[in-house]
């Protein structure tokens, strides 16, 4: 098989730059020792949160990447600190890759946080997958088992079968969150407008 | 909301490794939320001066064209976006990746790395100072190689600002039969993705120079105002 796409002259348009994958050979540059330390040692109420990202074969991908950002327990964001600097208290912003079959972060359960219009949601982490073969990132949010779902705006407008792959489930040492890109048991995937 | 035309689909099956990873069901739209429209802040402990020019890391220069690429990155409304970090990795050269799953059989450079990272300053600018990748095999299909190109990661003033795109070459032969490229099916929002040549950040005896503008769509929660 040969590709042949046709090739015109237009200039380039003003608007936004669109997305282009991540590709295969990210590790070079946008892993990074602490990236997985949300939290460090010293927080209190550190918990380990942990899962898997498969495919449409059900197999793992082991050349993902996902990003999570979270404010900390009392629903405040952190905004002043980078994601290099400090590793040992509270950053909200955690990077980790899926090469050893699951990405691992240490962080805390964050505190609940409204809506821009003010209305109430359950805890919930913001997380993004990249990965060699989608070709822009895809959105999804992390919500807790424990909490109170049913007043959840987001979860309350999906139906019943597939609330429950936003949920994660507990583990010994926190919580498990497996991602599923394509299939039966495919993860509710957000629109959260940019691109 | 996502732009069908300038964003590139998940399931394109030219590229054959989106066939098994495209989500197939429809995205949904959430409330906006303030977990999604903030964002890390950056400062300058993420970042060292030298982490902008990555030919400097080595015992000695890198082999290669030696390229200065700067631009300015925007919001949708022209606003520029300062305290942004950039993060830039390529291959060398030769067009091999320092990564353990790149088999293309041509020289690594023990003196290039290809990984980057700088802020953007207070009027949106940035500057990297690098050398010219070359174009590298990949398998996709038929005789596939890809076009000389940077892969660029942005995190923008908040989560919905985040972009990963990749930046090419004006005039690259290899446009045709690139499906990553050709992915971005509006193609004068392809053209958003080509450098220009820059004859005036061209440095006399020792660097040719591009521009690459970068615009990021999404909004912040915080007024603008308050978070440069
Ligand atoms: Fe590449």
């Amino acid at each position: 098989m040969s590709i042949v796409y046709p090739v015109t002259d237009v200039t380039a348009s003003p608007g936004p730059t669109p997305w282009q994958t991540v590709g295969p050979f990210f590790h070079l540059a946008l892993p990074y020792s602490a990236g997985s330390e949300v939290a460090g040692t010293s927080v209190p109420g550190r918990i380990r949160l942990a899962g898997t990202v498969y495919d449409g074969s059900g197999e793992p991908a082991l050349d993902a990447l996902v990003e999570i950002w979270q404010p900390d327990q009392a629903g405040t964001f952190v905004t002043t600190q980078g994601i290099y600097e400090k590793p040992d208290g509270f950053r909200g912003f955690g990077r980790s890759a899926t090469d050893s079959g699951e990405y691992e972060f240490f962080t805390v359960k964050p505190g609940p946080v409204p809506t821009i219009d003010g209305r109430c949601q359950a805890p919930h982490i913001a997380m993004s997958v990249f990965a060699r073969g989608l070709l822009r990132r895809v959105v999804t949010r992390i919500y807790f088992p424990e909490d109170s779902l049913d007043m959840d705006p987001l979860l309350d407008s999906l139906p019943q079968a597939r609330r429950s792959s936003l949920v994660a489930t507990p583990a010994p040492d926190g919580y498990r969150f497996d991602v599923y890109l394509q299939g039966d048991q495919e993860t509710v995937f957000l629109d959260v407008g940019g691109r | 909301m996502t732009n069908q035309a300038l964003d590139p689909p998940y399931l394109f099956p030219d590229l054959a490794n989106s066939v098994l990873r495209a989500p197939a069901k429809a995205l949904v739209m959430p409330p906006p939320g303030y977990v999604e429209s903030t964002g890390p802040v950056f400062g300058s402990g993420d970042v060292r001066d030298s982490d902008a020019d990555l030919t400097v890391h080595g015992v000695g220069e890198p082999i290669g064209e030696r390229l200065i690429v700067h631009g300015r990155v925007t919001d949708t409304f022209g606003r520029p976006l300062s305290g942004t970090l950039l993060e830039l990795w390529q291959a060398n050269a030769s067009g091999r990746y320092v990564h353990k799953l790149d088999r293309h059989p041509a020289p690594l450079d023990p003196n290039f790395t290809g990984a980057g990272r700088c802020l953007t300053d207070a009027d949106g600018n940035y500057q990297f100072v690098t050398i010219k990748p070359g174009p590298y095999p990949w398998r996709n299909h038929d005789n596939a190689w890809r076009p000389a190109h940077l892969h660029f990661s942005l995190f923008g003033q908040a989560f919905t600002q985040r972009l990963v795109t990749q930046m090419y070459f004006p005039g690259d032969p290899l446009f045709f039969q690139d499906p990553i490229f050709n992915s971005i099916r509006d193609e004068r929002a392809r053209k958003r993705l080509i450098a220009s040549y820059d004859h005036s950040a061209t440095s006399p005896e020792w660097a040719t120079g591009y521009r690459f503008d970068i615009v990021l769509d999404g909004a912040a929660a915080t007024p603008f105002e308050e978070r440069s």
